[in-house]
């Protein structure tokens, strides 16, 4: 399979694995609509429809996927990072 | 499908256009449903809707179990109802709701003769109404006179990432082409309520729609739980949905972008036509048996892990965008969109193969739930009876 991830939104700053990717696996996402790609070096495993960080994340960052906030990073967060409740939580019940 | 946009449809006498033909055989409560089974069996062509409620129900509650029960005998895919009630006076509420819509419908009431009195002469018109339904004939009604509802369930990424926005391409077309569309769901929109709210076509229905979901919100308070603590479920984490925000938000993928032109309480008919919310519970059977009763003759469902629901009175097109879902349970799935996690199938592309396949149905095909057997008839139930 050529991609990796696929990318919801324009302003995302995850993806979503499309298959099980690899700790140190250069893989290329790209946008469902528009078709641009990206590509990122994933740093942990990240099983399929986990999310894989496209950008750096401080603590206390809005997180964006379908251009809307999904919630808030509590760990600092690198590209390539598995973006998951150990590092992202709710920002609606807290 | 000519460009006009037609399916192949029956015109009701009140020009409700429907997609298949039953003679219904409604229990009113209950008791009831051992003589609407009784008929059916002597008349095995029309269709029993067995459900456990209909005594010593009040209020509101009462009143939704007569809006659900009147809506699904009034549903256009219904040609002519019986009604069979223990008593005579709600039985002949229920009749009298059903008769607003100009079909064939008569009731008995059980008390004062018993069961098989009651069966012998409910058969002898359900014997009649099913001959006469059967000489009606599908003819060419245009797409902007129905009504179709929406909703997901097992639902896991592949559903926010494919088949739900997948759904929304459909939905779009179906409201750009003056389609009725009903969505609901309100547990499950907690989290992406205020893009709802925002896609209100005025401020009067933003006002509606925020009512209904400040309501669910104040019972599960009043419960003394913490249901949103709960979401998402253990299952939704270890499929990768970190956050309720991120399920709400895969969630409405699947109504698209159209306004929303109207917000209904549960089982309430639409008026307006374009994507109408309607106040429901999450669970599908549930939904769809409200769904249905609001004047839905179609119903899509997408699902992630492989929900197999189905309804008595309105065809479910089940579709999943999960690889496994699609091998496992192809028996259960009408649409297989897994190739859209590959990139081999475009949103656009798989929009349209939902819409290729709506139109088979509408035309007569059955779905898989149909071919399986899936009747889910499930009456919401506010609160506990007296």
């Amino acid at each position: 399979m050529a991609y990796g991830f696929l990318i919801h939104g324009a302003d995302d700053h995850v993806g979503v694995a499309v298959r099980d990717l690899r700790a140190g696996e250069t893989v290329t996402g790209v946008y469902q609509k528009g078709g641009g790609e990206v590509t990122v070096t994933v740093l942990s495993d990240i099983p399929l429809g986990h999310k894989v960080a496209l950008v750096n994340l401080n603590p206390g960052d809005r997180v964006l996927k379908y251009n809307e906030v999904i919630g808030v990073a509590t760990q600092p967060i690198r590209v390539g990072d598995h973006v998951h409740v150990h590092n992202l939580k709710s920002v609606r019940w807290a | 499908m000519s460009q006009d946009w037609t399916f192949w449809g029956y015109r009701r006498p009140n020009g409700a256009v429907g997609s298949r033909n039953y003679v219904a055989i409604i229990p009113v409560d209950d008791l009831s449903n051992a003589a609407a089974e009784g008929v059916a069996s002597l008349v095995p062509g029309a269709l029993a809707l067995p459900h456990p409620y209909g005594r010593l129900q009040f209020g509101d509650d009462l009143e939704l179990h007569f809006r659900t029960l009147i809506g699904t005998g009034r549903n256009a895919n219904v040609a002519a109802a019986v009604v069979i009630g223990i008593e005579p006076n709600w039985t002949e509420r229920v009749v009298a709701g059903i008769a607003e819509s100009e079909k064939p419908v008569v009731g008995f009431a059980i008390e004062g003769q018993g069961d098989t009195a009651t069966i012998a002469q409910a058969a002898k018109v359900a014997r009649q109404f099913l001959q006469d339904a059967s000489e009606l004939r599908r003819e060419p009604v245009p797409i902007s006179d129905a009504i179709l509802s929406i909703k997901c369930g097992e639902s896991d990424t592949t559903s926010g990432l494919a088949s739900n926005p997948a759904l929304g391409v459909a939905v779009d077309w179906l409201v750009d082409h003056g389609a009725t569309v009903i969505f609901g769901e309100t547990s499950e929109i907690t989290g992406a309520e205020h893009l709802i709210a925002r896609r209100c076509v005025n401020e009067a229905v933003r006002q509606k729609y925020l009512a209904f979901h400040e309501g669910y919100q104040s019972f599960i308070r009043s419960t003394g739980f913490d249901l949103l603590g709960s979401q998402p479920t253990q299952g939704n984490i270890a499929g990768g949905l970190s956050t309720i925000e991120e399920k709400a938000l895969g969630n409405i993928q699947k109504t698209g972008t159209r306004p929303v032109v109207d917000a209904l309480g549960p089982a309430e008919a639409p008026t307006v036509r374009g994507l109408n919310f309607m106040d429901s519970s999450s669970a599908a059977a549930e939904y769809i048996t409200l769904a249905a009763a609001a004047g839905s003759i179609f119903h899509f469902f997408t699902t992630g892990q492989g929900n197999i629901v189905g309804n008595p009175v309105i065809p479910v097109l089940k579709t999943t965008a999960n690889p496994k879902t699609a091998a496992t349970m192809g028996e259960h799935i009408d649409v297989d969109l897994s190739r859209l996690l590959t990139l081999e199938m475009s949103l656009e592309e798989a929009g349209q193969a939902l819409l290729d396949m709506m139109w088979r149905n509408l035309n007569g095909r059955l779905t898989a739930a149909e071919v399986l057997g899936h009747k889910e008839f499930v009456l919401t139930k506010l609160y506990r009876s007296a």
